[in-house]
């Protein structure tokens, strides 16, 4: 039994979406869409300073915008249904991507991630994104919750492979983030407190372990957080101008444009991973928490939605691709502000590029999907 | 049942849904946290790295003032000159580079040598020269490639050069990159952006003044240190130019008189004591130690048995020979001891009383009778010997003193020798020796302990010409401000030397006139018909000729021969020049010192007609 919005907005006076006409036809959350765009739109100012005025630079931006928005509008389209019974496809799909990585992959910047696909080069990694959180919810939800050890196991370990795949590539921010995707689903689908307890201690002891199995260049990075000040000039140097750009931003920034530490290139890569410490210095913490603040509302909006959403799949993924989204911004700003070590996570939607921005707009065209295509419950 | 289910997973949901937005409440405000701390606590420490990050102080050096000689003839000057320099903090790989760098530019051995010399001493983010003096075509060749040198850039200076290469050397000096020996005896501040200082002669003496003080320009830079924009400047005070007394043609004139001897010229205008010239033979070339001289070049003219590096004007002692005979004369004038006409026999030999040992005149059969006029004039050793016998020790080195034996000048130049006018109390320091009778008649014919520089004689010289004022030697005549042109003289300072009886000095000047004018005088030979000349000959032992030997100049290697002197001033009624000229191992005075000393008064004195000529 499934029904078009259409029929849906007819049949149930209450539909909140009865009264918007287009957004409902194409399945769009206004709430989710205004945050969405105020984020972009932010991100493309900043971005027009952090790049040097380089207008080439904000235009290639809007462009990837505009598609990642439109590949939003597509998935959102999709039933949730659909994308539930495509969840272990698209699992499989990625596992076998991420292993052509490991042996046909192109390398860049030192770590094998790229997959040349004739037309398009692409990231493997980026699919699992999706997947992952997908294929765990599928698996989860086909049984009754919370979930019995024995499916936990399974599911853990359906989390660990790709994890582990990426890691081994090596990208340590999109494994991390990976990781979370999944463990949220665990998380949210309510596997016990004594559980996540036991869990957290053997993370604790798992974590000589994990140093083991780092690359130096890993292993350094944690060195360098713990201690900045140590390699000035090398790995540190990041990290203190970064600190140095937010610090002398101070409540009210230096204004547009005028950020010395961006402007004269001290701060590092500071259209990709380190904008925020540029929009720091210019708009001051009063522009920061403008921007906490709409990152705020769309995570809100987020579990607004999963809490809403009609079946545990749904509900599971809505509240997944919300808590990742949150783990993009917690990363990146904690690197950023020194509270976490240098792990490559773009802010999301500010961040010059498109691979995860493509990502993130999909797992929102989800989230829209999962609002906007609502069954009639027996209530 | 299965509703129910549903119920209970959708409230289970929304606990977890609601801890996760907690955790999520909860990061945020740790962020929140976190960005006060720096943005609004720390705030102020941040603006001060940012500051420091973003503006950072070059200095901006002064431009080292000329120098001149006293026709306003350029000395010393500052040439653009471009230079190959790395900066190593920007420099990943030091080897590679510098491999890379010689496909590009010719690199040889001595740079490379320079180079890691120059790094070890160099301050953070200071540039190194890996190549000096890069002509047109390397720095364009270099250019051309520059993309695949980060940290090495060609930079342009300006050098000094002098004109006159080896013919000024001993006086002006050179300058050279500053050595931490430098670096301990100056202000660093003032030399932030100097990149060469004084090493010696007038560039050590008057190095504060040629360098002038640094300025300061506050600019914006970006991460690679290089320059945005300047926010403040203060402007350099260049350095003052210098004039100096010397005559760059006395210098040419003098050096060519040489011919192929050694030795030393020092002319002094009586008058003020102004030196003229300042010749030490051979000179070097000093350009050469403005970028460093290579270690090769360095040893060969440290080994050079001409010795050129050695200044023999200011350094050099000589035992001044008969040259000190007119100050004899006058001292034994002025003190009593003898009469202007009274009459000694010289046999050729003077025995001390009671004593066989014979102190022999230079003429083997002797002078004759001799007075204080005959005896400067042929330059008899017996009457000097029994005068100095006569004053004794004592009153002989009290009154030479005054006449600036055995003290340095106190000339504009540094590291001066002090000679040696030997005393009683000094041999009983020195050598723990009782003063012997013997060694006063040596004294007396400026042989023995008695030591004297070329500059000493000169400035001595110019006291017995100028009637007992004694000036101190300067070098320095003016400076200027090149800003302003606001003139600082040096002005002159003198002592006077007592005069017992104004004859005495005349009866003095006359016997050195005579030397020159008289068909018996030892100078005979350089006389002018222009303008009179009063002088003296001297002639210093290298060699110690037993008691019964024969020194004969022809068969003694040349390194025994005698130094020849001579001691000069002119025009006798108003002098206007005093030279004294040291030709190492030149055997006779009057025959080879002398017409030095009349070449370089000719072209003071009569300049319109011997400069021209010169070289024929």
């Amino acid at each position: 039994m499934s029904y078009s919005p259409r029929q849906l907005g007819d049949l149930t006076p209450t539909n909140p979406n009865r009264r918007q006409g287009l957004l409902a036809v194409f399945h769009i959350d206004l709430p989710l869409l205004v945050g969405l765009l105020l984020l972009c739109g932010f991100g493309l100012i900043v971005l027009y300073s952090a790049s040097g005025e380089d207008l080439g630079q904000v235009e290639r931006q809007a462009v990837r915008i505009f598609l990642a928005f439109m590949v939003m509008l597509a998935i959102a389209q999709l039933n949730p249904a659909t994308l539930r019974r495509w969840s272990p496809w698209l699992y499989a799909l990625g596992l076998a991507m991420l292993v052509a990585v490991l042996v046909f992959g192109e390398i860049g910047k030192g770590a094998q991630r790229w997959l040349d696909l004739g037309v398009v080069r692409f990231q493997p990694s980026e699919l699992v994104k999706l997947a992952v959180p997908l294929m765990i919810a599928w698996y989860l939800a086909e049984k009754r919750l919370p979930p019995r050890w024995q499916r936990l196991a399974t599911a853990a370990l359906m989390i660990a492979v790709p994890v582990l795949l990426i890691a081994k590539q090596p990208d340590l921010g999109t494994s991390l983030l990976v990781a979370s995707a999944g463990i949220f689903v665990l998380f949210l689908a309510g596997i016990s407190w004594r559980l996540i307890g036991s869990l957290l201690l053997g993370a604790a002891g798992a974590a000589p372990v994990v140093w083991y199995l780092m690359r130096d260049y890993q292993r350094q990075r944690v060195l360098t957080f713990l201690d900045p000040e140590k390699d000035p000039l090398g790995a540190g140097y990041h990290i203190i101008q970064s600190k140095i750009a937010i610090g002398s931003g101070g409540l009210y920034g230096k204004g547009w444009l005028n950020g010395t530490q961006s402007q004269l290139d001290f701060l590092p890569e500071r259209h990709t991973d380190f904008i925020f410490a540029v929009m720091s210095e210019e708009f001051g913490l009063i522009g920061v928490l403008v921007l906490l603040a709409i990152y705020m509302f769309v995570i809100s909006r987020g579990l607004y939605i999963a809490t809403r959403a009609q079946d545990t799949f749904t509900r599971l993924i809505a509240g997944s691709q919300t808590l990742v989204f949150f783990v993009y911004v917690f990363v990146n700003t904690g690197m950023v502000t020194g509270l976490m070590p240098v792990v490559g996570v773009p802010l999301p939607l500010i961040s010059y590029g498109g691979t995860s921005l493509v990502t993130l707009m999909a797992g929102f065209g989800i989230l829209m999907s999962i609002h906007t295509h609502r069954r009639l419950l027996p209530t | 049942m299965q509703l129910k289910d549903t119920i209970r997973e959708s409230q289970a949901f929304l606990t977890r849904a609601i801890v996760a937005g907690l955790l999520v409440l909860a990061a945020v405000i740790v962020l929140i946290w976190r960005l006060v701390q720096l943005q609004i606590i720390d705030h102020e420490h941040f603006t001060t790295l940012s500051r420091e990050n973003r503006v950072k102080v070059l200095p901006l050096p002064p431009t080292r003032g000329l120098i001149y000689d006293r026709a306003g003839v350029l000395l010393a000057q500052n040439r653009p000159a471009y230079s190959l320099e790395i900066t190593p903090e920007q420099v990943k790989d030091l080897d590679q580079t510098l491999a890379e760098l010689a496909t590009v530019i010719e690199i040889d051995d001595e740079d490379r040598e320079r180079f890691w010399q120059l790094k070890k001493r160099a301050r953070r983010f200071d540039s190194v020269p890996i190549r000096v003096n890069l002509s047109q075509d390397e720095t364009a060749q270099f250019s051309v490639h520059r993309h695949r040198f980060s940290g090495v850039d060609i930079k342009a200076q300006l050098l000094r050069h002098y004109p006159h290469g080896p013919k000024t050397t001993h006086v002006l000096g050179y300058v050279g990159r500053i050595s931490q020996r430098d670096i301990e005896q100056i202000d660093a501040s003032n030399y932030a952006g100097t990149s060469h200082i004084g090493k010696n002669g007038v560039e050590k003496t008057y190095e504060s003044a040629l360098h002038g003080a640094v300025g300061l320009e506050q600019v914006e830079v970006n991460a690679a240190g290089r320059k945005v924009r300047t926010l403040e400047q203060t402007p350099p005070e260049p350095g003052v130019d210098i004039h100096l007394h010397i005559d760059i043609g006395l210098q040419e004139v003098a050096m060519k008189a040489f011919g192929d001897n050694n030795g030393a010229a020092v002319a002094i205008n009586p008058k003020d004591g102004g030196v003229l010239a300042f010749v030490s033979q051979p000179g070097y070339e000093p350009n050469d130690f403005v970028e460093g001289i290579s270690t090769r070049d360095y040893d060969a003219l440290q080994q050079d048995e001409n010795r050129p590096l050695y200044n023999r004007a200011l350094h050099g002692q000589y035992p001044p020979g008969s040259t000190v005979k007119p100050f004899m004369g006058l001292a034994g004038l002025e003190r009593g001891a003898i009469q202007f006409d009274s009459s000694v026999y010289c046999p050729g030999f003077f025995q001390l009383p009671g004593n066989t040992h014979r102190y022999r005149d230079w003429k083997k059969g002797g002078h004759g009778p001799m007075d204080l006029d005959s005896a400067i004039v042929q330059s008899c050793d017996v009457f000097f010997y029994r005068l100095a016998y006569e004053l004794g020790v004592d009153r002989l080195h009290d009154f030479l003193s005054q006449f600036g034996f055995g003290n340095r000048t106190g000339i504009d130049l540094t590291g001066e020798s002090t000679g040696l006018l030997p005393s009683r109390e000094w041999k009983r320091r020195t050598r723990h020796q009782p003063w012997y009778p013997g060694e006063t008649l040596i004294m007396g014919i400026g042989q023995g302990y008695f030591l004297t520089t070329p500059l000493q004689l000169a400035a001595a010289t110019a006291a017995i010409a100028n009637n007992g004022v004694f000036f101190t030697p300067h070098v320095v005549d003016y400076l200027q401000s090149p800003a302003t042109g606001e003139i600082t003289p040096i002005p002159p300072s003198a002592h006077k030397i007592p005069i017992g009886l104004q004859q005495n000095w005349q009866d003095v000047r006359a016997g050195m006139q005579h030397v020159v004018e008289s068909p018996r005088g030892t100078a005979k030979r350089i006389r002018s018909d222009r303008y009179t000349i009063a002088g003296k000959t001297g002639t210093a032992q290298v060699f110690t000729v037993a008691q019964d030997e024969e020194y004969d100049e022809e068969t003694l290697e040349k390194k025994y021969r005698d130094h020849a002197l001579f001691i000069a001033y002119a025009p006798v009624e108003d002098p206007q020049i005093a030279v004294a000229v040291v030709v190492e191992h030149g055997g006779h005075g009057g025959s080879v010192a002398a017409p030095i000393a009349r070449a370089i008064m000719d072209a003071y004195l009569l300049p319109n007609e011997t400069r021209p000529k010169d070289g024929t």
